[in-house]
C-alpha cells in the first residue's frame, strides 16, 4: 500500500519532467553571459562596489517597500508607506502623522502590493514609485530623490484595491480597481442582494507631470465582478488599460467555489482616451464622495491632509465604445501587455494554459462588432476573434507574466511552483525552472515597460519551509534571482524578503542614483518651528503647551537643560538637525514618550510630543550613532508639580 | 628696460589677475569615511569648500580637538588682500607702461616681498589653528598639535591633511618668478633685448 502511495506521489513529477518543452537537449543550451558555473561569482558585488539595479519590493502585509540591490540581493532601505514605522518616527511624529489619515480616520497599517515605477514614453524614468494599499484603498507616491513617501491618495467608492496602480506609458494615470465589489455608493443592504446591489469601480488617478501630484480624474462604474490585476497598453495599445476579472458568477459566499464556476471570465479592456472624451463632453455624473489626499510639503516636510468631496463617475452602460470584455479562461490573475504593446497575456490561475489576446484582433473585432453577448451595456467580444495564441505550459496555476527585451515571456506558476519561459509568437515553451516554493509574482527589471532588461529575473515565493534556518512557525518569504541571459534560466541566488512581496519592479541604478539627495538644505527649511542656528533655540509656553525649539548637531542638543515643565503639560520637541553633510541624521528619544523616537535628517525639523505624568528629571538622547561623542549627546528636562512656580528656563553649556 | 624684461613684467601683471578667479591654496582632509573628501579652498577674499556646507563640517570635526572655528568673516587679511593684489597689478602695468628699470626693481622687491609675507601670514594662521586649542576639548592627545602642512601632506590623527597651491597661488608664484627673472635679465644679461 505504501509503495502504491509513493508511486502515486511520484507520478505528477514524472509527468512534469516529460512535459518539459524546448528542444529537450540540454547540451544545446547556451551557458549565459556570465559564462561560469559559479553562481556566487555572478551575484558577488565586491565591498564598496555598487549593484547594477535597484529593485523595489512591496512588503505585502508589512505595508512598506524594501529597496534591494541586484544582483547581490542586499537590502538597503525599508521605506515606510502605509504602516507606521517607529524606527523612523513615521506615523508617530507630528510631521508624518497626517500621511496615514483616511476618511476612516488615522490608519496605522495597510497591505502594500504592487510597486510601479513612473514611465516616460514607455520607459522607466526613475522619478517616482507608486504602490497600492489594498485594504483601505489608497495609492502612495514615493519620491525617488529622497526615497520617502511624498503623497497618499485614498480611492473612494472602492474596496480591495488590488488591480492597482498599473500606470500608463507616460504616467498619465495610475489606476485602481475593486477586487471586492460593494454597494456603490455604500449603503445598508442584505449581503444576499449582491447581484442587485453590488458593483465594481475602476478609477483613473491623474499624475501631474511636473510634481507628481495625484488627483482622481474619473471613475468608471462596472458590473459587480472582482477586478484582480491590470496592465496598461503601450505603443499601439496606448490609451487602453486592461483589468482581469474573476467572480463573474457574482458569488458572495464560499467564493473559492462560487467564483470558480464559469469556464471563462473576462479581461476588461478600458479605452481611457474614450473615457476622457466622455468626461470632456460632460457625459458623467458628479458624485459626492469623500476621500483624503495627504501630501508632504517640500519646504517644511510637514504632511497635511485634505478631504476632497467630488468625483466624476462614468457609467459603463451609457458610454459606448469605452469598455469591452475579452473572454479569458479560468479566473485570470495577471494580465500583461508585452513590450511591443500587441499581445495581452491572461493567466487563468485555475488552468494549465495561458491565453494570449491580440490587440489588433481586438480592434478588428470591435470594428466588426463581433459580440458574444452584451453585459450591462458592455460588449463581450467573441473569444475566437480576439485570442491569438494559447501557451500549452505543462504547468498549473499561472499567475503573472513578464517579458525580456528579446521576445521571450516568463510566467510564474503557483501550483506547480515554477517559472516557465516561452516564446512570444510561436507560443512554444522554451525552458522551465522550479521555484522554492510556490511562486506568486515574478519580476524582470524594467518589467511592464517597453524596455525590459535582458539579464535577471526575480521570483517571489510564498512558502520557504526548509530553505533557511527555521525561525519557529513564522518563516520568511523569499526571492530567487535567475540569470536569463542564456536559453536556459539559471538560479543564482535565494534570499529572504521583508514582509510578503506581491511584486517588485526595478531599473538600472543609473536612472536613480545620480538624483539621490544627500541632505536637505537648512536655509530651504520652512518648518514653522525650525531654528536656523543655536542662537535661535528657546522654550515657549502657550497655556499647557510647551514648545521646545531645539537644535541638534554633533554632539549635543541645544538646549540640553530645561526646567519649568509641569505635570499635565504637552511638550512639543521641535528638533532641527543643523547638520549639512551626507549621512548625518540625529535621532531623538524622550523617556516615557508614548509614541516613538524620531529620526531627523540633516536640514529637517521633526516634532515629537511628550506628556509628562509625574514629577522628576527625565533624560532625552540621540539614538542614531552620530559621532565620537554620540553617547554624550543627551540632556535633561525637569518636571515640576502641576501648580508649581518653577520658571521656564533653558540652557546649554552653563555651569 | 630691456624689451624681454618688459614683456616679463606684462605677463607677471596679467598672471596676478588669476588670484581673483581661482583659489590661492587648497587643503584637503582625507579619511575613508569621507569618500567625497573634505576640500577647503583659500581665495584672496574668502575660504570655501567643495560644497556650501564644507566649512561647517570642518568646524564640526575640528571642535572635537578644540580647534577654533574657521570663520572667514573674522580674518582681516581676506578683506585687505584683494586691494593689495589690485595695487600690485596696477603697479606692474605702470612699470610696463613707464618702461623704467628703476621702477622694475622697486616693483620686483615689493611683489616678492609681499608674496613671502603672504605665505608667512598663511603659515602663522595655520600655526595658530593647529596649536591654540581649547583646553577643554573632548579629544586631547598628549603632544599632538594639528597644524596642517604648508606644502605636501601630514597625518593629523585619522585624517591625512594635504596642502598645495591652487591655480591662483600658481599665478602669484609665476608672477613672482617672472618678475625675479625680469630683474636678473635687466641687470646681468649681455644682450640688449
Amino acid at each position: 500500500m505504501k509503495e502504491l502511495l509513493k508511486l502515486c506521489l511520484l507520478l505528477p513529477a514524472v509527468a512534469l519532467l516529460t512535459s518539459c518543452g524546448g528542444d529537450g537537449n540540454p547540451n544545446k543550451a547556451t551557458q549565459g553571459a556570465f559564462n561560469t558555473n559559479d553562481a556566487a561569482a555572478a551575484v558577488y558585488v565586491a565591498p564598496g562596489e555598487y549593484d547594477e539595479y535597484y529593485e523595489f519590493f512591496s512588503g505585502g502585509f508589512s505595508g512598506q517597500v524594501s529597496v534591494v540591490g541586484l544582483p547581490s540581493g542586499r537590502l538597503f532601505r525599508r521605506i515606510p508607506v502605509f504602516s507606521v514605522d517607529p524606527e523612523k518616527g513615521y506615523g508617530f511624529d507630528e510631521e508624518s502623522k497626517a500621511m496615514l489619515n483616511t476618511t476612516h480616520g488615522f490608519i496605522p497599517w495597510d497591505d502594500a502590493h504592487h510597486p510601479k515605477l513612473s514611465q516616460t514614453n514607455g520607459e522607466i524614468d526613475g522619478r517616482w514609485l507608486f504602490i497600492n494599499g489594498n485594504n483601505t484603498p489608497r495609492i502612495a507616491r514615493i519620491d525617488l530623490t529622497t526615497f520617502e513617501t511624498a503623497e497618499i491618495i485614498e480611492i473612494p467608492n472602492s474596496a480591495g484595491n488590488h488591480s492597482s496602480p498599473y500606470l500608463t506609458m507616460n504616467t498619465e494615470y495610475v489606476v485602481a480597481g475593486t477586487r471586492f465589489s460593494i454597494p456603490i455608493p455604500q449603503k445598508d443592504v442584505p449581503i444576499e442582494t449582491y447581484k442587485e446591489n453590488f458593483q465594481g469601480m475602476l478609477s483613473f488617478i491623474s499624475v501631474a507631470p511636473e510634481d507628481g501630484d495625484m488627483d482622481i480624474a474619473f471613475q468608471i462604474l462596472v458590473p459587480g465582478f472582482d477586478y484582480d490585476l491590470a496592465s496598461s497598453g503601450k505603443g499601439p495599445s496606448h490609451g487602453w488599460t486592461f483589468f482581469t476579472t474573476y467572480n463573474t458568477e457574482k458569488g458572495r459566499t464560499m467564493k473559492e467555489a462560487t467564483a470558480s464556476q464559469n469556464d471563462k471570465d473576462f479581461i476588461a479592456a478600458i479605452n481611457w482616451k474614450k473615457a476622457e472624451e466622455y468626461i470632456a463632453a460632460g457625459n458623467f455624473e458628479e458624485w459626492d464622495s469623500e476621500y483624503t489626499n495627504n501630501i508632504v510639503d517640500e519646504g517644511s516636510h510637514i504632511a497635511s491632509s485634505e478631504t476632497k468631496h467630488k468625483v466624476k463617475v462614468l457609467n459603463s452602460s451609457n458610454c459606448p465604445g469605452m469598455i469591452y470584455f475579452l473572454p479569458t479562461p479560468k479566473s485570470p490573475h495577471g494580465v500583461d501587455v508585452n513590450p511591443t504593446g500587441e499581445y495581452i497575456v491572461g493567466c487563468g490561475k485555475l488552468s494549465a494554459d495561458l491565453t494570449v489576446h491580440s490587440f489588433s484582433k481586438m480592434m478588428a473585432a470591435i470594428e466588426a462588432e463581433s459580440y458574444e453577448t452584451i453585459i450591462d451595456g458592455i460588449p463581450v467580444l467573441k473569444y475566437e476573434e480576439v485570442v491569438t495564441g494559447v501557451v500549452k505550459s505543462g504547468g498549473l496555476g499561472p499567475l503573472h507574466t513578464e517579458f525580456d527585451g528579446d521576445g521571450n515571456a516568463y510566467t510564474s506558476f503557483f501550483i506547480s511552483s515554477e517559472v516557465v519561459k516561452w516564446n512570444v509568437g510561436t507560443w512554444e515553451v522554451i525552458d522551465r525552472v522550479p521555484s522554492y516554493y510556490s511562486i506568486g509574482h515574478l519580476s524582470i527589471p524594467g518589467g511592464g515597460s517597453m524596455k525590459p532588461s535582458r539579464k535577471y529575473l526575480i521570483s517571489m515565493n510564498k512558502i520557504t519551509k526548509d530553505r533557511y534556518l527555521p525561525t519557529g512557525p513564522e518563516l520568511a518569504h523569499s526571492a530567487q534571482l535567475y540569470d536569463i541571459t542564456g536559453d536556459k534560466m539559471r538560479l543564482l541566488l535565494d534570499f529572504p524578503t521583508d514582509g510578503e512581496p506581491h511584486y517588485a519592479q526595478g531599473c538600472l541604478a543609473e536612472l536613480i542614483k545620480p538624483n539621490s539627495k544627500k541632505f536637505y538644505k537648512l536655509d530651504e527649511n520652512t518648518h514653522p518651528y525650525a531654528v536656523m542656528s543655536e542662537e535661535d533655540v528657546r522654550v515657549e509656553r502657550d497655556g499647557k503647551n510647551v514648545h521646545v525649539y531645539m537644535s541638534s548637531i554633533r554632539s549635543h542638543f541645544a538646549p540640553d537643560n530645561i526646567e519649568g515643565v509641569k505635570v499635565g503639560d504637552r511638550v512639543y520637541w521641535h528638533v532641527t538637525n543643523l547638520e549639512q553633510d551626507w549621512d548625518t541624521p540625529h535621532g531623538f528619544a524622550m523617556m516615557g514618550a508614548r509614541n516613538a523616537e524620531t529620526l531627523i535628517m540633516p536640514g529637517l525639523t521633526k516634532t515629537l510630543v511628550w506628556e509628562p505624568k509625574v514629577e522628576g528629571v527625565f533624560p532625552f538622547y540621540c539614538t542614531d550613532f552620530c559621532s565620537a561623542l554620540h553617547q554624550e549627546m543627551q540632556g535633561y528636562v525637569r518636571v515640576s508639580a502641576a501648580g508649581s512656580d518653577v520658571p521656564l528656563k533653558w540652557s546649554l553649556g552653563e555651569d | 628696460m630691456k624689451p624681454l624684461s618688459r614683456i616679463y613684467i606684462l605677463i607677471a601683471s596679467l598672471a596676478l589677475i588669476l588670484i581673483y578667479f581661482q583659489p590661492l591654496w587648497y587643503i584637503a582632509l582625507e579619511a575613508p569615511q569621507y569618500p567625497e573628501g573634505v576640500e577647503m579652498y583659500i581665495w584672496v577674499n574668502k575660504i570655501t569648500g567643495q560644497q556650501e556646507s564644507t566649512l561647517q563640517n570642518i568646524n564640526i570635526l575640528n571642535h572635537y580637538i578644540g580647534m577654533q572655528k574657521i570663520e572667514p568673516d573674522s580674518i582681516p587679511e581676506l578683506k585687505i588682500f584683494p586691494f593689495v593684489g589690485a595695487l600690485l597689478i596696477l603697479f606692474g602695468l605702470f612699470v610696463w607702461w613707464k618702461n623704467n628699470p628703476k621702477l622694475l626693481y622697486v616693483f620686483g622687491i615689493t611683489l616678492i616681498g609681499l608674496s613671502m609675507l603672504g605665505i608667512l601670514d598663511f603659515w602663522m594662521w595655520e600655526y595658530d589653528y593647529g596649536h591654540n586649542l581649547d583646553p577643554h576639548a573632548a579629544i586631547q592627545v598628549e603632544g599632538m598639535t594639528y597644524q596642517p602642512p604648508l606644502l605636501g601632506s601630514k597625518w593629523l590623527l585619522n585624517f591625512k591633511a594635504v596642502s598645495f597651491p591652487h591655480i591662483g597661488g600658481m599665478g602669484l608664484a609665476l608672477a613672482s618668478f617672472l618678475t625675479l627673472w625680469a630683474m636678473i635679465h635687466q641687470k646681468w644679461a649681455k644682450t640688449s633685448y
